[in-house]
């Protein structure tokens, strides 16, 4: 008997779910809860705000109102699927699965369905490769640009060699923290430095013996692929040993403020790459804080607005938003499909004088989608964390990677993937 | 009332040790059959198939394995999620070509099998498991208890650090991500991306009724009476003349067989992408071990209701409060883990010995009803 109210308490649910079909649907796939929460609550937040302020401000894009949905993975890719399944029935536009593991499942089921998927800074890097990989989307850098860029980075520090010097690479073993390997071995028969590996496994409270390691061989430069307690951990060890932080540099998954704040003064120096700008000093905070602030409709506690994953969620929200102006343009309607998000994401320009009108002048590179390149310019830049004021502050321009060494991985990377699956070159 | 057995006469052997042995109940069950098989493809959609029923049905299959092991011959084990892990790369290996590497010369040339059919891969996925299983299992004859499961517990590591670490098992992909490709049986995509949700619940279908067909009929057989003799009192099992090598290995061997297909299937028709550590870690042992204690040891019924109780409920629960009240997915999350924790504790103070018991228990009742002594 009571089963019986659930199963239709539940149908109820599933029943009232159905959508109003006169909103562009956003769905969000957020890790509020779980081992990385305290990473994913500022990307969820980021993500809903720059809709609701679009929605406010804008009267939603093109005059169609942006819905987000939120659907909760805890970062686990069993209740990834479920998202999935949940949400692409609701005329959903665009996914950021915000997880490797999901990402990879996404690829295939999404390009089925034809919905595009935008992995922005993770997933699949050879997914740059637009001709295979029709609906997947990488700008603006990937992990392997994240890679090189360090390299050019270290290489403009070093005066432009980096002959003989050590490297050593922390990372997450997993995909994640698998991704940057075959980039760094290559890099090093490139630029003669040599490469050693350090796997920490999940969840990386425990990494006593790796920095031992790096106390014994003092490797001038020291990489990292980190996520969530992992880069609180590396930083406190490093620390611990004295390590040099300037030398210590993290991808932009190891670069937020619940990374380097836990080791307070001893993270002093510690650098990150970063995709886009750091801090808050935009116009467009100004808007967020008038129309979705002020007006109570900010997402989560409201207490993250400006932190490093804030603006990431700000800056994935903006180009999805900006994709879908632009589908609206080439198909001359308002109420866009995913197929058509899919055909704006394509065609998507991001200049200097478009960032400039959007209030977010110089808040990410410079970069142009087309059919064959799905991945950006691979432009990076170099943040630092300064522990007596607390903020990161860039201090590069944006780099560009080696596209000479990494085109040629991601055509053998995504040729792989052609064979495996029997598909065809797109864009000829 | 329910439940008569008064008029219904046996007049064979194998009339009284049938499964079913209550008309009703018997009727009920082929009533569940043909709905299975005959309404529910036609009215499935992606959504029921890969959030509720998919997932339910390889459980299940994880669940009744390990119930082998654990519930029906006492040996404890933390293993599964390794175990899982071997039944879906090697259902991948011979999925895309099982291939060896031999020294000619200087160079390696690469010898590969024809690519399996996707049913044989996954069947492969779990004869090699079983193998593996076999070779896990023998601890179990010089150790008990606590000291097996961490002996398991060390297998569960051990698996997964190696699909991490060997290139080989992941056909040397840049992320050590294994992904299925799209593979047919008879016509009809099984994995990959268009596979029809009618298709892969099928295909799980058969194997989960074939392999709880096959477990009914083991655990009530010679075998399962070494088993639970073994389970009951190892020696006085030896005494009595069951050979405990060759019990305790047959246990191990066909509950990975078991496990290695329920992960062969996670990996090939249900997720589609694995990646070792996120999806066949400890919490995959600790999910299917609770299962089978929620569920009820040696019971074919409780692995069914145990993997029904932590699949389903966290959906519902889910579908409830954020779809249906439209609450913040964060604070849904936390009480789902809550609720769920409450209703685990709640139903072993009820019943310890299992949701299958208090079934069991209940049917009792409606025999005697409404006249109990």
């Amino acid at each position: 008997m009571k089963l019986t109210k659930l199963a239709i308490a539940v149908a109820a649910a599933i029943a009232t779910a159905t959508p109003a079909l006169a909103d562009l649907v956003f769905p969000s796939l957020s890790y509020r809860t779980g081992p990385y929460g305290a990473n994913g609550i500022p990307f969820a937040d980021g993500y809903a705000d720059y809709f609701t302020l679009v929605n406010e401000r804008d009267g939603g894009i093109g005059g169609v109102m942006a819905k987000v949905i939120e659907c909760e993975t805890g970062y686990n890719t069993e209740k990834g699927v479920e998202c999935y399944e949940a949400t692409k029935g609701e005329g959903a536009l665009v996914y950021q699965p915000l997880s490797t593991g999901i990402t990879y499942q996404l690829i295939p089921k999404a390009t089925a369905d034809g919905i595009p998927v935008h992995s922005m800074g993770y997933g699949r890097t050879s997914a740059k490769n637009g001709k295979i990989f029709s609906n997947i989307f990488n700008y603006p850098a990937n992990y392997w640009d994240g890679a090189s860029v360090a390299i050019n980075h270290l290489l403009d520090v070093n005066g432009g060699s980096l002959a003989g010097k050590k490297i050593a690479l922390v990372y997450h073993n997993s995909a994640y923290g698998k991704e940057p390997i075959r980039t760094l071995e290559e890099l090093s028969k490139k630029h003669g430095y040599e490469l050693s590996l350090l796997a920490v496994d999940h969840p990386g409270q425990e990494q006593k013996s790796q920095w031992l390691q790096i106390r014994r061989e003092r490797p001038d430069h020291v990489l990292m692929w980190g996520w969530g307690v992992m880069n609180q951990v590396a930083i406190q060890e490093a620390t611990n040993i004295n390590y040099p932080m300037e030398n210590f540099i993290g991808i932009w998954w190891s670069g937020s403020e619940n990374d380097v704040i836990p080791a307070g003064e001893g993270a002093n120096g510690y650098k990150a790459l970063n995709l886009h700008a750091v801090g808050a000093d935009f116009p467009v905070f100004g808007d967020i804080q008038k129309y979705v602030v002020d007006t109570g409709k900010a997402a989560g506690a409201g207490d993250q607005i400006g932190n490093v994953l804030y603006n990431r969620g700000l800056y994935a929200a903006m180009l999805a938003v900006e994709a879908a102006k632009t589908a609206q343009e080439i198909h001359g309607v308002a109420e866009i499909t995913s197929a058509q998000m899919r055909d704006g994401m394509e065609a998507l320009v991001m200049d200097a004088a478009k960032m400039e009108s959007l209030g977010m002048g110089g808040f990410g590179p410079e970069f142009a989608v087309s059919c064959e390149n799905h991945g950006g310019n691979g432009l990076g830049t170099v943040t630092q964390w300064d522990a007596a004021a607390e903020k990161w502050s860039q201090i590069t321009d944006y780099i560009e990677s080696d596209a000479e060494v990494l085109n040629a991985l991601i055509m053998e990377d995504s040729a792989a993937f052609a064979a495996e699956n029997n598909i065809e070159e797109r864009c000829n | 009332m329910l439940y008569r057995e008064a008029g219904d006469f046996k007049t064979t052997y194998g009339a009284d040790n049938q499964t079913f042995p209550i008309k009703l109940d018997r009727w009920a069950y082929f009533a569940l059959m043909a709905f299975l098989v005959l309404v529910v493809p036609f009215v499935i959609t992606d959504y029921w198939a890969n959030a509720v029923v998919l997932p339910f049905l390889i459980y299940a299959i994880a669940a009744i394995g390990l119930n082998i092991l654990t519930g029906y011959c006492g040996q404890v084990s933390l293993g599964t999620g390794g175990f899982m892990a071997v039944g879906a790369y090697s259902c991948y290996k011979f999925m895309t070509g099982f291939d060896i590497y031999l020294p000619n010369g200087d160079e390696w040339v690469r010898y590969a099998l024809p690519q399996f059919n996707i049913f044989f891969s996954v069947l492969m996925g779990g004869f090699t498991t079983a193998l593996v299983g076999l070779i896990f299992g023998l601890p179990s004859l010089r150790i008990k208890g606590f000291y097996l499961a961490v002996a398991t517990l060390a297998a569960q590591f051990f698996l997964v650090w190696l699909f991490n670490k060997w290139e080989w098992s992941y056909n040397y992909s840049a992320s050590g991500q294994i992904n299925a490709p799209t593979r047919e049986l008879l016509g009809f995509e099984i994995s990959g991306p268009s596979a029809t949700p009618a298709a892969t619940y099928l295909f799980c279908l058969f194997f989960v009724f074939s392999l709880a067909w096959l477990a009914r009929n083991l655990t009530r057989g010679a075998n399962g009476r070494k088993w639970m003799a073994i389970r009951d009192m190892d020696i006085a099992a030896e005494i009595i003349g069951v050979n405990p090598l060759r019990t305790k290995l047959s246990a191990f061997a066909i509950s990975s067989f078991y496990i290695g297909i329920s992960g062969a299937l996670f990996f090939s028709v249900y997720l589609g992408a694995v990646e070792v550590g996120e999806v066949f870690g400890i919490q995959k042992s600790f999910i299917v071990l609770f299962m089978i204690i929620l569920g009820g040891l040696g019971s074919i019924l409780g692995s069914f209701i145990g993997a029904a109780f932590l699949v389903l409920i966290p959906v519902l629960l889910k579908n409830v409060m954020v779809a249906g009240l439209g609450w913040p997915t964060d604070i849904a999350a936390h009480l789902e883990f809550v609720i769920v924790g409450f209703l685990i504790m709640l139903f072993l103070i009820v019943e310890p010995h299992g949701l299958a018991q208090l079934w069991r228990i209940t049917k009792e009742k409606l025999r005697l009803w409404p006249f109990p002594h």
